[in-house]
């Protein structure tokens, strides 16, 4: 099975280099200051393929999102390279492909609209007959009702939240789709099975690029993984080199994979911050 | 649980009705106590000193009788509240007519000047506070915040002064004062002269009425566009127009309406300020000249008049959320 | 972007330029006592010149120096009755966070009865009581302006103890007195601070209101309220600078009292200074 994953990763649909993030901020008074979350990021997303960025929480993965959306904070500002499908992706083509080619899955219902409608939400408020289409092939891909369509985000049960989420994203054609944190609070049984769902859209040819900081589950659902320390990508791996201590380069990767609950938590304080 | 929700509703309206009652009463309570309090002697403000000084004794005390100057208050309360829960308003001592006739007409002038500074105020308000809060920074929010600090630091009175000095004095275009030309019979009054005297105020009104709903406006559409379905919204390709029409729109029209309700109170401060400027002879101007002249059952009509109207502009806005917010109205919060 | 660094240095500059703005008119206001009410036939009705910059009434007194006596009274009165007005703002909100369910609703239904009356009625109701004049209208504007101000301390104690710091001070026994003195004090008095800085232009403004509706100060002192509501029987003809430089004035203070409380917030809360 992991050979037909690598088989299928051909293009390369994303590709950073050195990206940097810093913020300024004031503090009471007259003093201001500016701090760096994203150091140096390095990394490619391959079309089939999913890869997995993993960090800790708050550790800043989730602006390397915004960053590829051209949606950051006005106070913030970045430098490094972005590119897409191989070109330099600019300011102009960020606007023009978000949304479209480059899509995200938010970590919950609070991304949607609270005041309209699922279907119409789902559909960007277009009517004709065609997305009407899509929308309905899809929510029974996904076993949704169709009276959900009518229904507000709040109105959802649990169950039905990430498969709404993702519906966003597949009534686009996207070819790269960033999701960040799709299965928070989820157990490994139930984020496997959203993330088989992330895996049909890589088959279908887009890139996934998968934003957590469940390690266990980037090893068994992603086809590379990337891991992401103070506020560097520090390591890249195959989940197969996730076997055993020794495959493993970095330290800081080493101690990861000895704090899974398998490996029984060697040592870890003593290796962590490295 | 539907049947649940709907008592829920029952019983937080009554609840609701029951506080609006109370509110009055102490109202009415607060006004006459103030008005009693007052060292100032009616008889002197309307009839005058040298001409009580040519009356005799019987003279000043039927003057006194119907200024109500002297008696037991707390009777005297009692009497007017009864009178008044009955639907008698008593007699306005300054105009030597039922109080309720009064207020009528007086009322009839004042919620057209008032209706239409208060709609003309929301729909530019929330128009302008909307711009304002999508381009956060830019130039045309500084114009409109600009705009909002000045009119909120301008007082009404002195607002109505300047529109009547320029449009009235230099250019003309409408007449100085009153709302019917003097020396007209109210039934010859023509369409076209009710309006010329209507248009001033009812613009100076309009004016003062923006600032407050455009900031509060623009306060919730920062929030909005702060939001994080407001970032998923960009995320995913909307943009400019459509992107306020699909999320901001829709998010800030609530508040805007509600906090439109809840400033009844100011619109009708500022219509008693604008009314006294025009000579409008609306609610306003007869409260001031009840208060100049001590007339207390008028006085206490127009507090108590207005103070439903605040108070139901207020339930409005309380009661709105839970009827347009689908959130609320299918029982999903807050429940 | 490119004033970033200056942002900062920009506000308190905005702030001491306020603040020594208003000083000199107040000063200046209580210093031209005489000029103010001094007639002279020989100048009277004289539209605005370099002598006179506002220009002259019917009785050729100066409006520059009238204006400036008539805001520094409004700026004064407004002030002090602002001040007081803030005073309950602040014991009210306390009581009403602190003091447990009745005192929160009988202090909320207060502020609904208060609110209820609009702002310009009460003020001619309490005035009218208290016979008008100085009194009247400084008790009136204190008396209505404590709601907003008592609503804004009554959240943020609430906030205050429901914060964890606070809870965990509660759970080490600490008395309720001594949490309210050592610890939400102190985190209240900045907003206290800059929300009785911006009652301050509703309180004038409300008090130049009353006294033009003939409820406040006498018409022997030049209030501006007073000012105005002369220039009223001048309008038609034609003595435009009666109304409009008093008027003008007047705004121009009440924007500067604004500026200076929301340059204060943007000082004293680190939140708001991307603004």
């Amino acid at each position: 099975m992991s050979e037909k994953r690598v088989n299928k990763g051909n293009n390369i649909i994303l590709k950073i280099e050195n990206l940097q993030i810093s913020f300024t901020q004031y503090e009471r008074g007259l003093k201001q200051r500016t701090f760096q979350t994203v150091k140096g990021m390095d990394l490619e997303v391959s079309s089939g393929e999913l890869t997995a960025v993993i960090g800790a929480s708050g550790s800043g993965k989730s602006l390397l999102a915004h960053a590829v959306m051209g949606l950051l904070p006005y106070n913030a500002s970045m430098s490094g390279e972005m590119y897409y499908c191989g070109e330099k992706l600019t300011k102009m083509r960020q606007e023009k492909l978000r949304g479209n080619e480059i899509v995200l899955v938010p970590q919950s219902l609070a991304y949607l609209d609270p005041l309209m409608k699922i279907g119409r939400q789902i559909k960007k408020n277009r009517k004709d007959e065609k997305i009407n289409q899509r929308l309905a092939d899809i929510f029974s891909r996904y076993h949704l009702k169709e009276e959900v369509a009518k229904q507000y985000p709040f109105e959802l049960s649990g169950g039905m939240n990430r498969r709404i989420l993702i519906s966003t994203a597949m009534i686009e054609n996207p070819r790269l789709v960033i999701a960040d944190e799709p299965t928070p609070g989820l157990d490994l049984k139930s984020a496997k099975r959203v993330m088989e769902h992330f895996r049909e859209l890589a088959d279908m040819g887009a890139g996934v690029l998968l934003i957590t900081h469940d390690l266990r589950l980037a090893i068994e659902t992603a086809d590379r993984i990337i891991v992401f320390h103070d506020g560097r990508t520090i390591d890249e791996a195959v989940p197969t080199d996730f076997q055993a201590e020794n495959t493993l380069k970095h330290a800081y990767t080493k101690a990861l994979w000895r704090a899974m609950p398998k490996n029984g938590f060697a040592n870890e304080s003593k290796n962590t911050d490295i | 649980m539907k049947n649940k929700t709907t008592g829920n509703r029952i019983a937080f309206i009554i609840r609701k009705l029951l506080r609006l009652a109370l509110l009055l009463f102490v109202t009415s309570i607060t006004s006459f106590v103030l008005m009693k309090a007052s060292p100032i002697d009616p008889l002197q403000a309307n009839v005058g000193q040298s001409a009580l000084g040519t009356m005799s004794i019987e003279q000043i005390a039927r003057l006194q009788a119907y200024w109500g100057v002297g008696g037991n208050p707390v009777k005297q309360y009692l009497g007017w509240a009864a009178d008044f829960v009955r639907g008698d308003m008593g007699m306005s001592l300054l105009y030597h007519q039922a109080v309720s006739e009064v207020i009528a007409v007086r009322l009839q002038n004042s919620l057209v000047l008032m209706v239409t500074a208060w709609l003309l105020s929301g729909v530019l308000g929330l128009a302008l506070g909307a711009a304002a809060g999508m381009n956060r920074g830019r130039w045309i929010d500084r114009g409109i915040k600009g705009y909002c600090l000045v009119i909120s630091s301008t007082p009404a009175y002195w607002l109505a002064m300047l529109l009547l000095i320029v449009f009235g004095v230099w250019l003309k275009t409408f007449p100085v004062g009153l709302s019917v030309p003097i020396g007209v019979a109210a039934a010859d009054v023509t369409f076209t002269e009710r309006v010329q005297h209507f248009v001033l105020p009812a613009l100076a009104l309009s004016i003062t009425g923006i600032a407050g709903i455009a900031l509060h406006t623009r306060e919730k559409m920062i929030e909005i566009t702060e939001s994080e379905y407001m970032l998923f919204a960009r995320a995913r390709g909307e943009k400019g127009w459509r992107l306020f029409w699909n999320h901001g729109f829709r998010n800030v029209l609530l508040p805007a309406i509600t906090l439109q309700f809840a400033s009844i109170s100011e619109i009708f401060g500022g219509s008693v300020l604008v009314e006294q400027v025009f000579s409008y002879p609306g609610l306003g101007q007869a409260a001031v000249a009840a208060g100049l002249g001590s007339d207390m059952p008028l006085l206490m009509a127009v507090t108590i008049v207005s103070a439903l109207f605040v108070f139901g502009g207020n339930m409005i806005a309380d009661v709105l959320y839970g009827i347009v917010d689908p959130r609320i109205r299918k029982g999903g919060v807050g429940q | 972007m490119r004033e970033k660094n200056n942002r900062r240095q920009r506000v308190l500059a905005g702030l001491i330029f306020s603040v020594i703005f208003l000083a000199v008119v107040c000063i200046g206001g209580i210093l031209c006592k005489q000029e103010a009410a001094a007639t002279d036939f020989s100048r009277k009705n004289l539209a605005p010149c370099t002598e006179y910059l506002f220009g002259t009434d019917w009785l050729g007194r100066d409006m520059f120096a009238r204006t400036l006596r008539g805001l520094s009274v409004s700026i004064l009165l407004g002030m002090v009755s602002a001040a007081v007005s803030a005073a309950a703002a602040f014991v009210l909100g306390v009581i009403s966070a602190a003091m447990g369910r009745t005192a929160d609703s009988a202090v909320s239904f207060c502020i609904d009865w208060v609110m209820g009356i609009p702002h310009i009625l009460l003020l001619i109701l309490i005035s009218v009581a208290l016979g008008k004049g100085f009194r009247g209208v400084a008790a009136g504007v204190a008396l209505t302006h404590w709601p907003s101000l008592a609503r804004v301390i009554r959240a943020e104690m609430i906030q205050l103890k429901e914060s964890p710091y606070i809870q965990i001070a509660e759970k080490l026994g600490k008395r309720k007195g001594y949490l309210i003195r050592k610890h939400m004090l102190p985190h209240l008095m900045p907003q206290f601070f800059v929300g009785l800085v911006l009652l301050f232009p509703h309180a004038i403004l409300h008090e130049s209101s009353v006294t033009f509706l003939g409820f406040g100060l006498s018409s022997e002192q030049p209030a501006i309220g007073i000012i105005l509501s002369e220039s009223m029987r001048y309008l038609v003809t034609g003595q435009w600078w009666l109304a409009a430089f008093p008027g003008a004035m007047l705004v121009l203070v009440v924007i500067l009292f604004y500026e200076i409380g929301e340059n204060l917030r943007k000082l004293l809360s680190p939140g708001s200074a991307h603004e």
